[in-house]
């Protein structure tokens, strides 16, 4: 069964912009995918349609077999806790400290009070001391955030998605504010997750070199369309150029080899 | 180079224009107002050294100003408390309202429209029409000027509150919406704590000048502090009064210097 | 859950075991460990409390409390709803706010002219160090004076009227700008002036040429600031200590006339000028930049 199933999803911005247009995808259980393309290509807008943070305005979005395309309230809220989410700009809430704001991945699952008021059970607690050893921050607990640096506020995203126990981990843009080395080592978390606990992963990515080395699939996204759907393998230049809509020469994975 | 140059010397001449414009516009306000107010810029000046020489020799405490001192220590007190009461209720009234009324946490755009409406009203209708409007149903009581300020003070904050929380919630609130958090769980776990700071910097700033203004509507209503300086000036008392202008100062500069500390350690 | 996290705590290694902080009672904490933490908690704590104690402590006079809430909101009402005006003539009132308006004129561009040299000897960074510690201190004492205090200390030696008012504001207009003109000049690039000085600039030049071109919008922008509160204090002078303008008319309609519709027309009077003068000062200041 799939875990994520988009059908003919629309998206348009005051009437005018169109940011998705007629978008169809469907991702299995376990899977590694990226999505590429060009900046303003709508990518951002697919992923949070996915979760609900933005509303499509036409097609159905299935998530692990329900479909949720209108679903809301505390209903909303039980579905979302099934998506992890991590983001370019990390979103911590950088004065809580770090084991604080990966139980904020629990919230979802607490009742309004008792989250509000940062009551977590003592299993929970564990819980997010155990997922903090896994991603090497356990020494970093009882620091602010605004302490850390880029890669391990990045860690600390992660973290707090894997506290939701997700199906599916979106992530938006996930090393775009990183430098290589910081890029890498969540590149190689991110590939670990899926792998081991067979968390289903759908990204964004700027750089096409690092989506073809970690993901199986691919997705290439022109003007709010589908351009490529297919294995990382098959991606040849002529695709790339097509997805990017540039000539021979203009891009700068061009200057490699 | 040569059109640079040429380009320079007219950017100066562009400058020099400006500046002497500016400055006419100044002159020409400056002299209008004094027509106006029947103002006279030498008596003006002159009233300068005139008032220092008259501080000097008059504005001296002596031994019967210091008999006073225990009851100028009491209502020193109770002006110093009722500014950070008044600024506590306001700041957290204002809080909520601030949440109703920012673009990140409103619930529906036109409650965060009036929301700003009614903050602005507040603001703006000056603290001295409350004060006389109060007085007439509560007296000389501690009350008026309780009201009077959390009315400015909170209309005042609720415009600062908005844009705090504006400026910092975006970004962890989108994140806790994605991880299915509700409307309390982000304002408790995500807004509160990234503008606590903010927030208590103004509370701060606010109980300073609510310090001030006290004084101002103590003399209006006939309470507090300013009500004492207002009877030993209107007794020509003067150096009872200087009593109270240093016991004032004292408590204002106390203050400052406690929250400059406070401001270093959580900013 | 329970069998997950039972199976977890097995798990967690003897290296996150030591990290853990407990409280007594033996639960996990959570909070960041940080000095501003602790300060935000405490600053709250005695705020709230100062609060409570002040509730317990005030004389209240054995005041009928519903019944003065009661004749407020009914005072109000008569006050915003039907603001009419009997004793004075719409011109006048408009005459009146010209004389608020100039009086908040007349103590902007004096404090701003005395704040500017002022600034000068203030800065940390151009001026000379004990200089500086003795006009900051000058300048703390002269804003902790509320302005009303100034105005009515002018008034013993130079009479009640506009003289007494714009010094008693110039004053205090001068103390809180300086600060405020100096912490723009401070937080001026050094490198700048250090290059004027070593190419051979004499102090002026450096004033002229590298402190006010960079800091000129900061002080502008300052500048603005306090005439908007200038005006509402020149209302406030005129109110109490009858120093002439707007305010004055609010003080007579409440204490002598005791006419609420009249203090309400003047209300809507001050409040337009105010939104008026607020829209006037962002526009001028958008054009600056």
């Amino acid at each position: 069964m799939p875990v994520l199933e988009l059908k003919n999803i629309s998206k348009t911005y005051d009437n005018v912009t169109k940011a998705l247009q007629d978008v169809s995808i469907t991702v299995e259980e376990g899977e590694f995918v990226s999505i590429i393309g060009p900046s303003g290509a709508g990518k951002s807008t697919l992923l949070r349609s996915v979760n609900r943070l933005v509303d499509a305005t036409q097609g159905a979005i299935i998530l692990d077999g329900q479909d949720i395309t209108h679903v809301r309230g505390k209903e909303l809220r039980r579905v979302r806790t099934k998506t992890g989410m991590i983001f370019q700009h990390y979103n911590l809430v950088n004065r809580l400290s770090v084991i604080e704001n990966v139980l904020h991945g629990r919230l979802g699952h607490k009742s309004a009070v008792s989250g509000a008021f940062g009551f977590y059970t003592e299993s929970e607690k564990e819980q997010a001391f155990f997922i903090l050893e896994r991603l090497g921050l356990t020494e970093q607990a009882y620091k602010r955030c605004d302490e850390l640096s880029g890669g391990q506020k990045q860690r600390v995203g992660i973290a707090r998605a894997l506290m939701q126990e997700p199906k599916l981990i979106l992530c938006d843009e996930p090393i775009a504010s990183l430098d290589p080395n910081a890029s890498r080592i969540i590149m190689d978390y991110l590939s670990d997750i899926n792998k081991s606990m067979k968390i289903t992963c759908l990204l964004n990515l700027h750089q096409v070199d690092v989506a073809v080395k970690y993901s199986e699939r691919i997705i290439g996204l022109t003007a709010g369309r589908v351009t490529y759907d297919g294995p990382a393998q098959k991606l040849d230049r002529k695709m790339i150029y097509e997805i990017y809509q540039s000539h021979e020469g203009q891009l700068i994975t061009d200057m490699k080899e | 180079m040569e059109k640079r140059r040429t380009n320079e010397i007219l950017l100066f001449q562009k400058r020099k224009l400006v500046f002497t414009a500016a400055a006419a516009v100044v002159i020409l306000l400056y002299g209008m107002a004094s027509f106006v107010t029947e103002y006279d810029t030498l008596l003006g000046l002159s009233s300068f050294p005139k008032a220092f020489k008259w501080i000097i020799v008059n504005m001296v405490p002596n031994a019967k100003a210091l008999e006073r001192l225990p009851n100028i220590l009491k209502k020193l007190t109770e002006t110093a408390l009722l500014s950070v009461a008044v600024t506590v209720c306001a700041a957290i009234c204002a809080f909520f309202f601030a949440l109703l009324g920012s673009k990140t946490t409103r619930v529906n755009p036109v409650l965060a429209g009036s929301v700003r409406v009614v903050a602005a009203f507040f603001r703006n209708v000056p603290d001295v029409v409350w004060a006389i409007l109060l007085m007439f149903s509560f007296g000389q009581n501690v009350l008026t000027g309780f009201f009077a300020m959390f009315l400015t003070t909170f209309g005042l904050l609720t415009r600062t509150f908005i844009e705090t929380i504006d400026e910092v919630s975006n970004d962890c609130v989108e994140a806790l919406h994605a991880a299915g958090a509700n409307y309390m769980q982000t304002v408790f776990q995500g807004i509160l704590p990234s503008s606590i700071s903010e927030v208590i910097t103004w509370i701060l700033f606010m109980i300073e000048t609510n310090i001030r203004s006290s004084t101002l509507i103590g003399i209006l209503t006939g309470t507090g502090i300013g009500y004492l300086f207002d009877l030993y000036y209107k007794r020509l008392d003067y150096p009872s009064a200087s009593l109270v202008v240093m016991s004032i100062v004292i408590l204002v500069i106390l203050l400052e210097t406690i929250s400059g500390g406070i401001r270093k350690v959580i900013l | 859950m329970n069998e997950s996290a039972a199976a977890q705590k097995s798990a967690l290694s003897f290296d996150i075991q030591r990290q853990i902080r407990k409280t007594a009672t033996g639960k996990i904490k959570t909070g960041a460990v940080s000095k501003s933490g602790f300060a935000i908690k405490a600053t709250m704590l005695v705020l709230l409390g100062l609060s409570v104690l002040a509730f317990f402590t005030f004389d209240y006079k054995d005041i009928d409390f519903a019944g003065a809430v009661q004749g407020t909101l009914r005072n109000a009402a008569t006050l915003f709803a039907a603001p009419k005006l009997k004793y004075a003539s719409p011109g006048a009132v408009l005459n009146q706010l010209f004389v608020t308006f100039c009086l908040g004129i007349l103590s902007t561009i004096l404090g701003a002219a005395i704040a500017f040299f002022g600034a000068l000897l203030c800065a940390g960074n151009i001026s000379n160090p004990r200089v500086s510690a003795v006009i900051k201190g000058i300048v703390a004492f002269v804003r902790a004076v509320p302005t009303v205090l100034w105005v009515l200390i002018f008034a013993v030696t130079a009479g009640l009227g506009s003289v007494a008012a714009v010094s008693g504001l110039t004053f205090h207009s001068a103390g809180y700008l300086i600060k405020a003109y100096a912490e723009s000049i401070e937080e001026m690039d050094y490198g700048t002036i250090e290059a004027l000085k070593a190419s051979g600039a004499g102090f002026w030049q450096i004033v002229f040429q590298a402190i006010l071109p960079s800091s000129i919008s900061y002080m502008l922008a300052w500048t603005f600031l306090r005439f908007e509160i200038n005006f509402t204090n020149a209302i406030a002078m005129g109110a109490a200590a009858g120093a002439g303008g707007i305010g004055y008319n609010l003080f007579m309609a409440g204490y002598f006339y005791f006419d609420l519709r009249e203090m309400g027309y003047l209300t809507y009077a001050i409040v337009l000028a105010v939104v008026l003068l607020e829209i006037a000062a962002t526009k001028i200041k958008a054009k600056v930049k």
